[in-house]
């Protein structure tokens, strides 16, 4: 199951460590964890609400999985992301790609996080002191996107 | 028929997270529907945001994307996970 969508929290070592595990072929694992700071546009956070379009959320995260897969040869990719209630400096978001040499594995979470920034059905709302407010995205993850365009 | 789910902000603003609309030949893409939405006039202006993103059937697409009786369509504002 390369993609998980929960509401319970997770050990990035533990997902990290099971890429690698009884495959002897694997010379390269790459993981990012994103996390929930407690500051965000001026305000103090603290805590958010992950809203998701369930279906969709899966198709969508399965999608950006295959392409990568396509693109990079690739040994496992496992992608867990967490909606519902948050704390401050609690994961939000694990990707982590094994390959037998390291440039595909760095490359593939890269673009696999990019990805996922712009296309998967998910929404934060943060709790501040001045109440609660939804996350606008930032034009930076939209031009993330550019670096993978085919190249010709 | 056609199922319309809205989610987040835009879930919000409207107060409700899913409507029904019968389908009929002038709603031949999902541009289409989002206009006759915005038609009812405020809240629903909003739908009009240039940033709106829709997805048929569970998929991403664009407003130009062909409306099928049967399908659900969702609208929503850009996507803020990871």
């Amino acid at each position: 199951m390369p993609v998980q969508v929960q509401t319970a929290i997770f050990d990035p070592g533990q997902l990290l460590n099971a890429l690698h595990r009884d495959q002897l072929g694997v010379g390269a694992v790459v993981g990012f964890v994103g996390y929930v700071r407690d500051f965000n546009d001026g305000q103090e956070v603290a805590g958010m609400l992950l809203e998701h379009y369930p279906g969709m959320t899966e198709k969508a995260l399965q999608k950006i999985v295959r392409e990568a897969e396509e693109r990079w040869p690739l040994s496992c990719v496992d992608v867990v992301h967490r909606v519902g209630k948050l704390e401050p400096g609690e994961p939000i978001v694990f990707v982590g790609v094994s390959s037998a040499h390291r440039s595909a594995s760095f490359e593939a979470s890269h673009f696999i996080i990019d990805y996922l920034k712009t296309r998967a059905p998910f929404w934060k709302k943060e709790d501040t002191a001045e109440g609660p407010r939804w996350v606008d995205a930032r034009e930076g993850d939209q031009t993330a996107l550019d670096k993978w365009a085919p190249r010709s | 028929m056609i199922t319309v789910q809205f989610f987040a902000r835009y879930r919000e603003l409207l107060n409700q997270d899913q409507a029904h609309m019968h389908w009929d030949e002038h709603l031949d893409t999902v541009g289409a529907l989002r206009n006759r939405l915005v038609d009812r006039g405020e809240p629903w202006i909003l739908l009009s945001e240039p940033r709106l993103m829709c997805a048929r059937n569970q998929e991403l697409c664009n407003l130009d994307e062909p409306l099928r009786d049967g399908d659900e369509i969702a609208f929503f504002p850009p996507v803020t996970g990871g």
